[in-house]
């Protein structure tokens, strides 16, 4: 009888080992990431490791509310953000761990953030898109600044509330001074720039002959391209370093309080692995973070871009702040 | 931010502005659902036309749709890519701007005046109409001055929700580019620094409610609609429409066309632009998941929804008023502060389905008011009082006398809170368990990421689904 006790207690504490274990091998990960372009790479992920990732998608910003509401008792192990505001949100309320050396390395500087605290993930351009049925290529605009000529007058569309545009503000006033973005973008204004709500609409109102021009982030068009390839919209970049042409960073994190940090980092060092990049490239349409990437026919090859990108420092772009404060007061929000 | 920042921001001219274009919006809006609503309720109700029934359900389908979805329908229609352009061979000017918001906004606002007024139409007394007739009225004065003001809770009712609705909302106004109050409010909480100038906003748009209310409990105090003397309602008169039912069906043909078809025609064309049969796979999970919170959230709003339309209506103190109007206050929250506030205060934030449905149950619960109070306006207090004296408790009496008559009203609710469930967002994406997957995530994850043909399905089967879930309230119905 008491064999048969002492029984039952150890199948009920290997029980708890296994649970114990299993609950181990789950990571909490908050995408703010779209489902549609990364579950494919999460679900390659648990099954090469046979971990469970659960991943909580949202819009990025509501995600980053969340994570700074929940504080300490937020069950996320991992943030995945798709601007660089947002993690700086994140980070400078000091909830994020600094990341090991080991995975900062794999990265060049420019994408990843000053201290370690989180790290880019794949590239996406601030590009020039225009009708390709009504402008040819010896008329587009040379650089940002061109933009505010009296010959696009009300023909420019942009996206002020959009994040990725705050995020090129940003830079732009890193670049440039304060003084300088708030004439461009107070002769935007006075051009009769049009804004839109995000970047998906202005692709479909130069097709729809509403703009001629427009500045949103250079991956929606490959998509509209996709299911229809004579769609009349095309984009190019800037000149070389000129402002207009940021490349802005999907990014990464790992979070102070997380339950199972090492696991989480295997799926962080995952996401910058050859064959994960890879599949931002061929299939998401962005730009790699790392060296030694087939490039997508459509897009420039990595060494090609960081050429013509201005130099910028992801550090600062945490300063949405100043940049709102600017919008504001130029009377775009 | 400091407070003198915060006045200085707060008071700014941009604000009066917004605040001047949504009042605009809300008085258009409101004006056009009750010129669209008005009609087609009268004509499923009281009027001989056929297929009453299935016309009810075409009338409400627009409710299923997203109202993001309705605006890029409309968008997409002019324009040198429009779907004008490419059926008719003509182009015509794109839809945007106040027409455009207004177009979108009241298409998908009629269903809510449309149920509360056809949920009142079919409780009216016929008796007063035919005292009125003997008095000498002819049908159309019988219209305006006996039954049009006996709509009047209805009318408030669902005017309420609409103003609410077109306050609160920022998918349709900013793909229209027309700046109402709600865009400083959701530009204010997308920046997570400065939820401090945010809550003032939001403190602005719950003071505005509280006018609405305030003007709304004003107007329905004293009202008393039910008979005074001795029997029971009989069932409303049919009106013979003659030669003019040629014209009703065209307007309830016409309705649905430009209200459901529109859109519907556009996620066609999305799908057929580049369909591929992966994207229905998770199209059951899915499906699972939104009936899973939208059926337990529209049942449990239309129960709630009783306590409170009764002591509003029964026991109209300032109380009473006070406590009925809770909903509504809760409903005017932001939907992302509301979910904000929730995690605030859960111990633990992984977040279960209950939690999710509480939520939409809270959220929802002023919609689901309206039709319930109409029906209880119209029963006399008799009823209960015969039933006390027959040997009932309060209780029972509630239960046996007064329950049944509201039925119909708790149906046309549950029906509500059902569409407006199945196509929520906000909520939804910051309080469900992770991998719990909904039909109108779906469809916002992939339009978001501008691949329109993978949600055209999802889009679909909330738009079917809803019509099948419709149709089966309203069988019920007797």
């Amino acid at each position: 009888m008491v064999k048969k006790r002492i029984k039952i207690v150890i199948y009920i504490l290997v029980l708890f080992l296994i649970l114990g274990k299993i609950q181990a091998e789950t990571i909490t990960l908050y995408s703010g990431r779209s489902k549609s372009l990364v579950e494919p790479l999460i679900e390659q992920f648990e099954k090469e490791t046979g971990m469970d990732v659960k991943v909580s998608y949202a819009n990025t910003t509501q995600l980053a509310s969340k994570l700074l509401t929940e504080g300490e008792k937020s069950p996320a192990d991992i943030f995945w953000a798709q601007d660089a505001g947002a993690l700086g949100a994140v980070s400078k309320k000091g909830l994020f761990a600094e990341l090991p050396d080991s995975i900062l390395s794999k990265v060049p500087e420019t994408f990843r953030h000053g201290d370690g605290l989180w790290i880019g993930t794949s590239g996406r351009a601030r590009v020039l898109a225009y009708s390709s049925e009504r402008i040819s290529n010896n008329e587009l605009p040379d650089s940002i600044f061109d933009l505010t000529q009296t010959k696009w007058k009300g023909k420019v569309g942009w996206a002020p509330l959009n994040a990725s545009f705050q995020a090129f503000v940003t830079a732009m006033r890193g670049q440039i001074g304060d003084e300088r973005t708030e004439k461009w973008l107070s002769d935007m204004k006075t051009n009769g720039t049009i804004a839109y709500p995000k970047n998906t609409p202005i692709i479909e109102a130069l097709a729809a002959g509403e703009i001629d021009l427009g500045l949103p982030n250079h991956y929606y068009l490959f998509r509209f391209k996709k299911s229809n390839s004579k769609y009349p919209v095309a984009q190019t970049f800037f000149k070389v370093k000129d402002p207009g042409n940021l490349v802005n960073v999907a990014g990464i994190g790992l979070l102070n309080n997380s339950n199972n940090p090492e696991n989480a980092l295997k799926l962080i060092e995952y996401l910058l692995s050859a064959k994960a990049q890879q599949y931002f490239v061929s299939e998401v349409f962005e730009y790699p973070v790392i060296e030694g990437v087939i490039p997508n026919s459509n897009l420039l090859p990595l060494d090609e871009l960081l050429e013509i990108v201005p130099k910028f420092d992801l550090n600062e772009m945490d300063d949405l702040e100043g940049t709102v404060k600017l919008l504001r007061r130029v009377g775009i929000m | 931010m400091d407070s003198s920042t915060l006045v200085e921001n707060l008071f700014r001219w941009r604000n009066v502005k917004l605040f001047l274009n949504t009042v605009l919006l809300t008085l258009g809006v409101l004006l056009v659902d009750i010129l669209l609503a008005t009609p087609a309720a009268w004509l499923t109700t009281r009027s001989d036309i056929k297929y009453k029934r299935t016309f009810s359900i075409l009338c409400v389908l627009p409710l299923a749709i997203p109202g993001y979805v309705m605006a890029y329908a409309i968008l997409s229609l002019g324009g040198n890519n429009g779907i004008f352009l490419s059926i008719f061979g003509r182009s015509i000017h794109r839809i945007n701007g106040y027409w455009g918001a207004l177009i979108a906004l009241s298409f998908y606002t009629t269903p809510y005046l449309f149920l509360n007024l056809r949920s009142a139409l079919l409780g009216l007394d016929p008796s007063v109409e035919e005292s009125a007739r003997s008095l000498g009225y002819n049908q159309w004065r019988v219209f305006i001055y006996v039954i049009l003001p006996q709509l009047r809770p209805a009318f408030y009712a669902a005017g309420l929700i609409i103003c609410l609705h077109v306050l609160g909302d920022f998918g349709v106004v900013s793909l229209m580019r027309y700046e109402t109050f709600s865009y400083a409010l959701y530009v204010e909480y997308r920046l997570m620094f400065d939820h401090n100038y945010a809550a003032w906003l939001a403190i602005i748009l719950l003071t505005i409610t509280g006018c609405l209310l305030y003007t709304e409990t004003h107007l329905l105090n004293r009202i008393e609609l039910h008979r005074a003397g001795h029997g029971t309602t009989r069932s409303p008169v049919v009106i013979a429409l003659q030669r003019w039912s040629i014209v009703g069906y065209f307007y309830l043909i016409g309705l649905f066309i430009i209200a459901v078809c529109t859109p519907a025609l556009t996620v066609f064309l999305w799908l057929v632009r580049g369909f591929e049969t992966s994207v229905l796979d998770g199209i059951f999970e899915a499906f699972t998941g939104s009936i899973g919170i939208a059926i337990p959230a529209a049942l449990g709003c239309s129960l709630l929804a009783v306590p409170f339309s009764y002591i509003n209506v029964r026991y109209a103190t300032r109380l009473s008023n006070t406590i009925a109007r809770i909903p509504y206050i809760i409903y005017a929250i932001p939907p992302l502060a509301f979910a904000l506030s929730i995690i605030f205060f859960l111990p633990r934030t992984d977040g279960t389905v209950l939690v999710l449905i509480v939520a939409c149950i809270l959220h929802f619960l002023a919609e689901a008011i309206g039709p319930v109070r109409s029906p209880l306006y119209q029963v006399s207090p008799n009823i209960e009082e015969a039933a006390r004296s027959l040997g009932c408790s309060p209780f029972m009496a509630f239960l046996r006398g007064l329950l049944p008559i509201l039925f119909r009203g708790m149906l046309i609710a549950t029906a509500l809170v059902f569409l407006a469930t199945m196509k929520e967002l906000p909520l939804t994406l910051l309080l469900r368990p992770p991998e719990y997957e909904t039909l109108a995530v779906n469809v916002w994850d992939y339009t978001e990421e501008a691949m329109f043909a993978e949600a055209a399905p999802y889009a679909f089967v909330i738009l079917i689904f809803s019509a099948f879930f419709v149709g089966l309230l309203i069988r019920k119905e007797k």
